[in-house]
């Protein structure tokens, strides 16, 4: 039996699924959060497949990868400091009370 | 012929990671929700280091289970009461997500098994055939200006997280 490459892309199939499935139905901002690093992770873990199964001498998806996480670091934080803010004006995070602009 | 540790490594991981990520968008309880995303991140990680992408997984594990994972618990416990549950889901909310998710499995998975562009090596042939990722290569994939060399996009980033720390303040500082 060998691993191939479809055996690790099966998994992340099915995290990138989960991560729909929580962004379409949650209504907490929070978790609308967590659903989205799901998604950004599966893509993640897709890169590194894709260069090691495919380009096994190079490291370009690796680079790529590194970049990806970077930048979802910046975006978490913003996301959860605006998020932050919203509970300071509102008094919880739920999307559906999100309806109206400062004025 | 792949290890029959490495082909078990595999099941274990791959298991936990598929029941993990369904149980993180399920869960009613908003900090059982990150735990279980928490679990994901790190199972993602082993499989980067099954890869032969050691780096990767440490800066995974680092970053992601380390310090994304501090932001969202702290932005839980500021924002929620202790033990408050999330109201159930609306049926058509459901119904929608439950369609999304369905038919997102089926075109992904139809797509890989069909796409003639994957090959059938096995991991260890891959890893073989491979040379070892050192240090050296990914700092100097990192400063340098030639091609395959990423100098550029590095200054952004750091540039970029400079921005994300002076929005971060201003946006979340009280007025």
């Amino acid at each position: 039996m060998d691993l191939s490459i479809l055996w690790y892309l099966v998994p992340s199939v099915i995290m990138f699924v989960c991560g729909v499935y929580g962004f379409v139905t949650r209504k907490n901002l929070i978790a609308i959060l967590i659903s989205l690093e799901l998604m950004l992770n599966s893509a993640d873990l897709n890169f590194v497949v894709f260069n090691r199964f495919l380009f096994p001498g190079s490291m370009e998806g690796m680079v790529f990868t590194l970049f990806s996480i970077a930048i979802a670091a910046a975006e978490t934080a913003i996301a959860i400091a605006i998020i932050i803010n919203i509970y300071r004006a509102i008094g919880n995070t739920d999307v559906r009370e999100i309806n109206k602009l400062k004025h | 012929m792949d290890s029959v540790a490495n082909i078990i490594l595999y099941f274990v991981i791959a298991i936990a990671t598929v029941v993990f990520s369904f149980l993180a968008v399920t869960s009613r309880k908003l900090l059982r929700s990150a735990t279980y995303l928490l679990f994901v991140l790190i199972c993602t990680a082993i499989f980067y280091f099954q890869l032969g992408f050691q780096f990767l997984g440490a800066v995974q594990i680092a970053v992601y289970a380390g310090g994304i994972m501090v932001l969202f618990v702290f932005s839980i416990v500021l924002t929620h009461k202790p033990d408050q549950k999330n109201a159930p889901l609306e049926s058509h909310r459901r119904f929608l997500g439950t369609m999304c998710a369905v038919a997102g499995t089926v075109v992904l998975l139809f797509a890989l098994f069909k796409m003639p562009l994957l090959n059938g090596l096995s991991l260890t042939e891959c890893l073989n055939s491979a040379t070892p990722i050192t240090m050296h290569d990914i700092g100097t994939a990192f400063t340098g200006t030639n091609r395959f060399q990423y100098l550029l996009p590095f200054e952004a980033v750091s540039v970029l997280l400079l921005a994300c720390i002076i929005g971060g303040v201003v946006v979340a500082r009280k007025r």
